[in-house]
């Protein structure tokens, strides 16, 4: 019984999907809360990742056009061909360590991908969604 | 008449010493600047090659001339840097710029810098490696078929698709291996 009880617990514990949060993450989500964000929607980030929009030479491109829908999985750059490193911190423990790494390329993507700057909410809603993957 | 032999005189003795300085300058730059005749300075500034190569390959400052690294190179010009968002924090913009300016080609003595400053110097400051006419000039025999049609190499900006130590500096073409093209020598 006791047996059982362990293992159970055991069990619970690996199937609840692991949120691989950093000193970095914590202090931008705290960042985006301070900035006006009061409840975070990851599966908001979800269809974002793949909602295509027009870019700038005519394509229709979204965030999974270079990073794809694997996160453990590398990427490659639709222009560059420059392969991207997986996002996801189970395989890339490098990803999301650095604060300002992470908001260099929330501008720099936002604004190839969607022409503008994303909102707080909406990096708060993208780094969720991208830390329990 | 006096008055004007001696001035003469001083002029070519003045003349004299100072080519004698620019002759032993040269000299010691040979002699301090074994490598200066070879190939192209490789990338030694680890920002450098962190920003730029985390999106394409870290083109070494001595491929093109100062006055292209000062056009690519201000907060406005990377915000589309080639069509995409490139912008920096001043920090590192700063440290990006003047690295690039002090290894531009016009500043080097390295052989393809000094053959891209010539090619260069007459025209408007270009913005891409391709457009520079000592590498066009280069790749002219490479078929198209080769480059543009190649899926794995696709164009002549991927220098590293082909030139095995481009990351060195070194574009020799004894190091060149064309993608899915083994014999492209022959």
């Amino acid at each position: 019984m006791k047996r059982l009880l362990a293992l159970m617990i055991f069990a619970a514990t690996i199937s609840v999907p692991v949120v691989m949060a950093s000193p970095a993450t914590d202090s931008l989500l705290a960042k985006y809360k301070s900035e006006g964000v009061s409840k975070i929607d990851a599966s908001k980030a979800k269809s974002d990742w793949t909602k295509e929009t027009k870019g700038e030479d005519g394509e229709m491109i979204s965030c999974s056009t270079c990073h794809g829908t694997d996160f453990s999985k590398a990427g490659k750059h639709r222009k560059t061909h420059k392969v991207i490193d997986p996002l996801s911190t189970r395989v890339n423990t490098e990803r999301f360590t650095d604060e300002k790494k992470i908001e260099k390329w929330f501008k720099r993507n936002c604004n190839d991908t969607w022409g503008r700057e994303c909102t707080a909410q909406e990096k708060a809603d993208f780094l969720t969604f991208l830390l329990a993957q | 008449m006096i008055k004007e032999i001696s001035a003469a005189v001083t002029l070519i003795l003045t003349l004299t010493f100072c080519s004698g300085i620019v002759v032993a300058e040269d000299l010691a730059e040979a002699i301090l600047t074994p490598y200066r005749q070879k190939e192209i300075v490789p990338v030694e500034n680890k920002q450098y090659k962190d920003e730029c190569g985390s999106c394409h390959f870290a083109y070494q400052p001595g491929l093109l001339p100062t006055k292209s690294w000062e056009k690519l190179l201000t907060a406005e010009a990377l915000k589309k840097h080639f069509g995409e968002n490139a912008e920096l924090d001043a920090d590192t913009l700063k440290v990006i710029h003047d690295y690039a300016i002090a290894n531009a080609a016009d500043k080097s003595y390295h052989k393809r810098s000094r053959k891209i400053s010539v090619a260069t110097e007459n025209m408007e400051a270009p913005l891409r490696v391709t457009e520079v006419r000592y590498i066009k000039r280069k790749h002219h025999e490479i078929p198209e078929k080769m480059i543009k049609g190649n899926k794995d190499v696709k164009s002549l900006s991927y220098c590293d698709a082909c030139h095995t130590q481009a990351n060195k500096g070194v574009f020799d073409e004894d190091t060149v291996k064309i993608p899915n093209y083994p014999n492209w020598d022959d």
